[in-house]
Parts: structure tokens; C-alpha cells; sequence
């Protein structure tokens, strides 16, 4: 029960998620095309989540019950995601919308 | 009435049972979020429009700072119980606690000002899902304040009664707001930046 925290290690990372914060921000100013502006956000916003769940939630050393529950929660996230992505795959890199709907000409 | 395992784990987990108990719950909310997401998925790529700069990113981005700062002083709180120092712990919960208000409250003002301007939910269909995703974040957060409120006051008796528990008990709590944190990370970008 007293062993000692990692303190440092905790501040340490509050601060590195501070200056991703101002890399997601500053990266916005360069306007980039879409594509890649949402791979950028989303790698960093991913980066700056596993700093958070690995050392304040203490997945980097946890039980394996923990470790099983998340993995099963990690997998039905996945097709939770998947699926929206699925309904558009018929118009990547067309430029019909996904949902458009084709009206009957007179 | 003894509760089992509320400080000693169990042999079959190697878990006390409140720390399961907090995954499963936060493995729920991922769910939660992970249907709001997805909606949001559909909303944008469905929309032959998207529009852009309608949120005030300074904003976002203090409100990002906020509570990152208060992830980290409520990681603080527990490591000062660790430690076995209850008035620095009560320090980092009340800075917690306070993080908590002002994030609601400069939510408070974003939303005042969209309403103000008519933008509500009914405006368009990036306002409806900004407002569903930012509105149930927000609950969320009202949800950790109170749980705060409770540990620094009627709650906090148990740290003499029982140290042990107490320290897990703000464990679970840390854990519950530090996954509030980590949805907002993932919030800010799609929502004032994409």
C-alpha cells in the first residue's frame, strides 16, 4: 500500500499531453488536405490516449482479467466502427455521395 | 454486514472487486461513445457538406488544457493517499473538483453563445451531434463532480475508518475521470478541428 507513486512520471506526462494539445492546434494552421489532416489529429489524439489509459490508469501493468475485458471491448468498438465505413465503401473515390438518393427523371 | 473483497483481492482475479467492477462499466461507456462516434461517422461522410470553423477552438483548446490538468491532479490525489498524506491528497481533489466547474463552466458560455445566435441543436446536423456528443460528455463530467463532492466531504471519513478502501475507492474514481479526459481528447479534435 506505500510504495512510493511515480510522481515525477505522472507530471512528467501531464505536460508531454500539454504540448500534443499544442501540436494538434498549431498542426490545424497548415490547413492541410482532409485526409490528412484527420490522420494527423486522430494520431496524436491516439497518442496522447494511450499516455492516459498506459500510466494514469496503470494499463501498463495490470491484471490480465483487466487486460481480457478491454480486449473483448476493443473488438466489438472495431466493428462498431466498421460498419459506418462499410456503408460508404461503394462510393470511395467516386463523387456520388454515400447516401444520395437518385431521384426518377421525368 | 463485511463486504468481501472491497480492499483484498480476489484469488480467482487478483482483483478486488470494485476495480473489475469499474472496468466493466468503463468497457460499457466505450460502447456508449463508441455509438455516438460511429454516428458521427455516418452523419459526416453521409452530408455532401461539412462545415468548418463554427466552434470556437481557443476555446476547445482551454478547455482541453483544463482538463488534462485535472486528470493529472487527480492521478496526484491518489498518489498522495499512497503515500499516506490525506491533506495533500484533499489538496489535488479539490483542485480536481474546481478543473471540473470551470471546464462546465466555459461550456456554459460555448453554448450560450451558439443559443444566442440561434444555433441550437435543431440548426443543422453537425450543431445535433455537437450537441448530443458535448452535452453527454458534460453529464459525464457533472456525474465525476459529484462523486468529488462526496469524497471531500461525508466521504471522506472512511480514510479513518478504513485507509485502505478510501484509497481504492479514489482509484476508482481516478480511473472513471481520467477515461472522461481521454474521451474529450478524442472529442476536441473531431469536433473544433476536422
Amino acid at each position: 500500500m506505500h510504495s512510493a507513486p511515480p510522481v515525477q512520471k505522472y507530471v512528467f506526462i501531464g505536460v508531454a499531453l500539454l504540448v500534443f494539445t499544442g501540436i494538434t492546434v498549431a498542426a490545424n494552421k497548415f490547413h492541410f488536405a482532409v485526409p490528412l489532416a484527420i490522420t494527423v489529429a486522430l494520431i496524436i489524439a491516439l497518442a496522447k490516449g494511450s499516455m492516459v489509459a498506459a500510466v494514469f490508469m496503470h494499463l501498463s501493468h495490470e491484471r490480465k482479467w483487466i487486460y481480457g475485458a478491454l480486449l473483448l471491448t476493443v473488438a466489438f468498438f472495431l466493428v462498431l466502427m466498421a460498419i459506418p465505413i462499410f456503408t460508404i465503401m461503394d462510393t470511395i473515390g467516386t463523387h456520388k455521395p454515400p447516401f444520395a438518393v437518385e431521384r426518377p427523371s421525368h | 454486514m463485511n463486504i468481501p473483497y472491497t480492499v483484498e483481492e480476489r484469488p480467482d482475479t487478483g482483483l478486488a472487486n470494485g476495480k473489475l467492477g469499474i472496468w466493466l462499466f468503463l468497457a460499457s461507456e466505450v460502447m456508449l461513445f463508441g455509438a455516438l462516434f460511429s454516428t458521427y461517422i455516418i452523419l459526416r461522410t453521409g452530408s455532401t457538406e461539412w462545415p468548418h470553423g463554427e466552434l470556437n477552438v481557443a476555446l476547445g483548446a482551454v478547455n482541453t488544457v483544463i482538463l488534462i490538468s485535472s486528470s493529472v491532479t487527480m492521478v496526484l490525489a491518489w498518489a498522495a493517499l499512497k503515500m499516506n498524506n490525506f491533506g495533500r491528497h484533499r489538496l489535488f481533489l479539490i483542485a480536481t473538483f474546481l478543473l471540473a466547474g470551470i471546464f462546465l463552466v466555459n461550456k456554459y458560455f460555448e453554448y450560450a453563445d451558439h443559443f444566442a445566435r440561434g444555433e441550437g441543436p435543431w440548426h443543422n446536423t453537425f450543431l445535433a451531434i455537437y450537441y448530443t456528443l458535448t452535452g453527454l460528455h458534460g453529464l459525464h463530467i457533472l456525474g465525476g463532480m459529484i462523486v468529488m463532492a462526496y469524497f471531500i466531504g461525508p466521504g471522506a471519513s472512511l480514510w479513518k475508518r478504513s485507509p485502505e478502501q478510501f484509497t481504492n475507492r479514489i482509484e476508482y474514481t481516478g480511473l472513471y475521470w481520467h477515461f472522461v479526459d481521454l474521451v474529450w481528447i478524442f472529442l476536441f479534435p473531431i469536433l473544433y478541428l476536422l
